[in-house]
C-alpha cells in the first residue's frame, strides 16, 4: 500500500489516451454504420426499413454492457479470440450506429416535405434529392445532437474496463487497488472524464443555441 | 366611495413609458370601458389594478387598500378582483369543473362538495353547466371564455377586469360572451373592461375612458363622449373603429 | 469453428434469471421515482431566483452528465466508506442510479416547466392562488405532461444502463448472468438470454410508463377518446 501520487495521475492520463482512441473508433465506426442505417430507415424498400428498424430496436432495447459481453466472452467461444479493445470497439460501434441513425433520421425528417416535393418536381432522383437538397439542410439540426452523443460515447467507453481493457476507468481501478484511496483516485478519474466531456457538452449546447431550434432534451446515463 | 382609485400612476418598461400620470376613480357597481389604440397602455393599466404589473409611481387603491407588491397582500387583493384575459388562459390540464374549483379549494379551503355546488352555479350562469366534465380544448373559444368568466365569478369578486375578452373570437361567438358580460353588468358587478366593441361600450358602460399614449385623454359617459368627442385624437379613433 | 448452442444450459437457471430481472426492475423503479423527485427539486432550483441554488443544481447536472455512471458508482461504493459511510452493493447501486438519473430528470423537468407560458401563472395567481400552489397545481403538472415522453425514454435508458452496477456485484440480471456463465461456461447463450430478458424489460417498462401516463394525465385520456 502506498499513497496516491502525481505518478499515478500520469498513469491515469496515459490511460485516458486509450479512452480517447476508443471514443474516436466508436465515433467513426458508429458514424458510418449510423449513416447506412439512417438511409435504410428512410428507404423506400420496405424490407430495408424493417431491417434497420429491427436492428435499432434491439440495440437500443438491450444494455451496451451485455452487447459488449457477447462480443468479448461469446465470440471467443466461437473460436475467434477477440482482444478487449477489439471487442469494445465493435460493441461501441454497433451500439453507437443505432443512436446516430435515429439522430440523423430525425434531422432528415425535420426537413419540410415540400423540399422533397419541389426537388423531385425539378426532375431530381430520390438519391440526388437526398444528397444535394436534404442532407445539406439536415446538417444544421443534426450537428448539436451528434456532438451531444459524442459525450455519451466517451462515457460509454468506460464499460471496456469491465472486460479488462485498461482505459481510464480500469486504470482508476488499478491505481485504487494499489493505493486504497478510492476517493481521490476516482475523483481524479471523474475529473479527467469531465475535462474530456464538458467541452463537447458545451459545444453541443452552443451549436443548439446557434441553430435556434428548440432545445434538444438530452437523455443518457 | 370609489372601489378603485388610481392617482398619478406611472409605469415604464425600460426607456418606454407606458402610463403617464394616470388618475381614475371607479364607483361601486360602475361599468367602465377603456378604449384606445393598440399600445396606448390599456392592458397595462388593467394589470396594475390587480398588481400583475408593479407601478413606478403614484398609487393604486382597491377597496380601501393600497396595492403593494408583496405576495401576502397581493393574494388578499386578488381574491377580490377577477380578471379575464383575451387568450382565456384556462388551465388546459384540468376539467372545466376543476378550473372553477381549483382556487376555491386552494384559497378558500372549500370542500369538494361546496366547490362543486359553486361550480354548478357559476357555470349555469354562463350557460355551460353541461360542460363540467369537458376539458378546455374540447370547447369553442366562446365557451372557453365563458368558463374563464365563471372561474373568476366563483371567487365572488367585488370587481371584474376584462382585457379584450372577445378579440380572439369569431363574430358569432363574441355575442355569447358579450351577453354574459351584459348580464353581469345588469346584476350590479363593478367592471372595468378594455374593449374594441364600441356598440357594447355605448350600450353597457357608464363611463368610457379613452387612452392615448399612456394618458387618459378623454373620459365621460358614452352618450356624451361618442356624440361630441372633444379631442381630435378621440374623433379619429371613433372614425377608425367604424372601419 | 463449430459451436452448438445449448440454451438449455442457461434456461436451467431460470429462477435466477427471473430474480435478476425482478431486481433490475426494482432498482430501476426506485431510481426512477427518486430520480424524478430529485428532478423536480433540481428543476425548481435551476429556475429559482437564488443564485446559490441555481449554481448548485447546475453543477450537479454538469458533473453527472459529463462523467460515466460507472465512475459515479465506484465513487459511491468505494469512495463513501472512506468518509465513514459503508453501503451495501444494492444501496450503492440504487444511490448511483438515482443520482445519475436525477440530473437528467432535472434538465428534462426544467424544460417542461419553462415551456409553460407565463400567462398560466398569471391566471392562477390572479385567482389568489399562492406561488407555491401555482407551481404545484398549474405549472408542474402541465410541464411534466409535456416532457413525459422524454422522461419515459430517459427511464428506459437508465434501466438498461443499470446493468453496470454488476461491476460492484450488485445483485441484478447482469450480475446473475455473469454468475451463471462462470458456472456453465456458456457465455454466449447466457448473454443472449440476458439480452432477450432486457429487451422484454424494455417493453415492460414502456407499457408500465404508458399506464402511469394514462392514470397521471387524465386529459390525454379524455382527448384520446373524443
Ligand atoms: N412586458 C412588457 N415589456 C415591455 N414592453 C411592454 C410590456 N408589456 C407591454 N409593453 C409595451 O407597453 C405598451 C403598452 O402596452 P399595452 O398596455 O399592452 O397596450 P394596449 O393594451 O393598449 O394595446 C406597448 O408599447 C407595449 O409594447
Ligand atoms: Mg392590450
Amino acid at each position: 500500500m502506498r499513497t496516491f501520487t502525481s505518478h499515478d495521475i500520469l498513469f491515469l492520463l496515459q490511460a485516458a489516451r486509450w479512452t480517447l482512441a476508443l471514443s474516436l473508433l466508436a465515433f467513426v465506426g458508429g458514424g458510418l454504420g449510423g449513416a447506412i442505417l439512417a438511409v435504410g430507415r428512410i428507404s423506400r424498400v420496405r424490407a430495408l426499413r424493417s431491417l434497420a428498424s429491427l436492428y435499432i430496436q434491439v440495440v437500443q432495447g438491450t444494455p451496451l454492457l451485455i452487447q459488449l459481453f457477447i462480443w468479448y466472452f461469446g465470440i471467443s467461444l466461437l473460436g475467434a479470440d477477440l482482444s478487449p479493445i477489439v471487442a469494445a470497439a465493435i460493441a461501441l460501434t454497433l451500439y453507437s450506429s443505432a443512436f446516430f441513425a435515429e439522430i440523423w433520421r430525425g434531422a432528415i425528417q425535420s426537413i419540410a416535405k415540400g423540399q422533397w416535393e419541389s426537388a423531385s418536381s425539378l426532375g431530381l432522383t430520390r438519391f440526388e434529392t437526398l444528397w444535394y437538397v436534404i442532407l445539406p439542410q439536415s446538417l444544421r439540426p443534426a450537428l448539436p445532437p451528434t456532438v451531444g452523443f459524442m459525450v455519451q460515447i466517451v462515457k460509454n467507453t468506460s464499460l471496456a474496463a469491465l472486460v479488462g481493457f485498461v482505459e481510464l476507468a480500469r486504470a482508476g481501478q488499478l491505481v485504487n487497488n494499489i493505493t486504497f484511496q478510492p476517493l481521490p483516485v476516482f475523483a481524479c478519474v471523474a475529473v479527467i472524464y469531465f475535462a474530456i466531456c464538458f467541452p463537447l457538452s458545451a459545444l453541443s449546447r452552443w451549436l443548439e443555441r446557434r441553430t435556434h431550434g428548440h432545445r434538444q432534451l438530452v437523455r443518457g446515463t | 366611495m370609489a372601489i378603485v382609485n388610481l392617482s398619478g400612476v406611472r409605469k415604464s418598461y425600460g426607456a418606454l413609458t407606458v402610463l403617464r400620470d394616470v388618475s381614475l376613480a371607479v364607483e361601486r357597481g360602475a361599468v367602465v370601458a377603456l378604449v384606445g389604440r393598440s399600445g396606448s397602455g390599456k392592458s397595462t393599466l388593467l394589470r396594475c389594478i390587480n398588481g400583475l404589473e408593479p407601478i413606478d409611481g403614484g398609487e393604486v387603491v382597491v377597496d380601501g387598500r393600497r396595492v403593494e407588491q408583496n405576495e401576502a397582500s397581493l393574494r388578499q387583493l386578488r381574491q377580490e378582483i377577477g380578471i379575464v384575459f383575451q387568450s382565456y388562459n384556462l388551465f388546459p390540464h384540468l376539467t372545466v369543473e376543476r378550473n372553477v374549483t381549483l382556487a376555491l379549494s386552494l384559497v378558500k379551503k372549500m370542500s369538494a362538495q361546496e366547490g362543486r355546488a359553486v361550480a354548478e352555479k357559476v357555470l349555469s350562469q354562463v350557460g355551460l353547466r353541461e360542460k363540467m366534465a369537458a376539458y378546455p380544448e374540447q370547447l369553442s373559444g366562446g365557451q372557453q371564455q365563458r368558463v374563464a368568466i365563471a372561474r373568476s365569478l366563483a371567487m365572488q369578486p367585488k370587481l371584474m377586469l376584462f382585457d379584450e375578452v372577445t378579440s380572439a373570437l369569431d363574430p358569432e361567438l363574441k355575442e355569447e360572451v358579450l351577453k354574459v358580460m351584459e348580464g353581469l353588468a345588469r346584476e350590479g358587478m363593478t367592471m372595468i373592461l378594455v374593449t374594441h366593441e364600441m356598440d357594447f361600450a355605448r350600450r353597457v358602460a357608464d363611463q368610457v375612458v379613452f387612452m392615448h399614449q399612456g394618458r387618459i385623454h378623454e373620459q365621460g359617459p358614452p352618450s356624451r363622449l361618442f356624440a361630441e368627442p372633444e379631442t381630435p385624437e378621440f374623433r379619429q379613433f371613433i372614425a377608425s373603429t367604424l372601419n | 469453428m463449430s459451436y452448438t448452442f445449448q440454451f438449455g444450459e442457461v434456461l436451467r437457471y431460470w429462477p435466477l434469471l427471473v430474480q435478476g430481472a425482478i431486481n433490475t426492475l426494482v432498482f430501476s423503479v426506485i431510481a426512477m421515482v427518486a430520480g424524478l423527485a430529485i428532478g423536480v427539486v433540481g428543476a425548481s432550483c435551476r429556475i429559482s431566483s437564488s443564485r446559490v441554488l441555481r449554481a448548485i443544481a447546475g453543477a450537479y447536472v454538469e458533473v453527472v452528465r459529463n462523467t460515466p455512471l460507472l465512475v459515479q458508482l465506484f465513487l459511491f461504493y468505494f469512495g463513501l466508506p472512506a468518509l465513514g459511510l459503508r453501503l451495501s452493493t444494492s444501496q450503492a447501486a440504487i444511490l448511483a442510479l438515482t443520482f445519475n438519473t436525477g440530473a437528467y430528470s432535472t434538465e428534462i423537468v426544467r424544460a417542461g416547466i419553462e415551456s409553460i407560458h407565463r400567462s398560466q401563472i398569471e391566471a392562477s395567481t390572479s385567482l389568489g392562488i399562492s406561488r407555491l400552489q401555482t407551481f404545484l397545481h398549474v405549472v408542474l403538472p402541465q410541464g411534466l405532461e409535456r416532457v413525459y415522453p422524454a422522461l419515459a425514454s430517459q427511464f428506459v435508458l437508465m434501466m438498461l444502463a443499470s446493468s453496470v452496477v454488476s461491476a460492484i456485484g450488485a445483485e441484478e440480471l447482469t450480475a446473475y448472468g455473469n454468475r451463471i456463465q462462470s458456472e456453465n461456461f456458456r457465455a454466449m447463450e447466457v448473454f443472449f438470454v440476458c439480452a432477450a430478458v432486457y429487451l422484454g424489460l424494455t417493453y415492460l417498462m414502456r407499457v408500465l410508463l404508458a399506464a402511469v401516463a394514462y392514470v397521471a394525465f387524465p386529459r390525454r385520456r379524455a382527448l384520446g377518446s373524443v
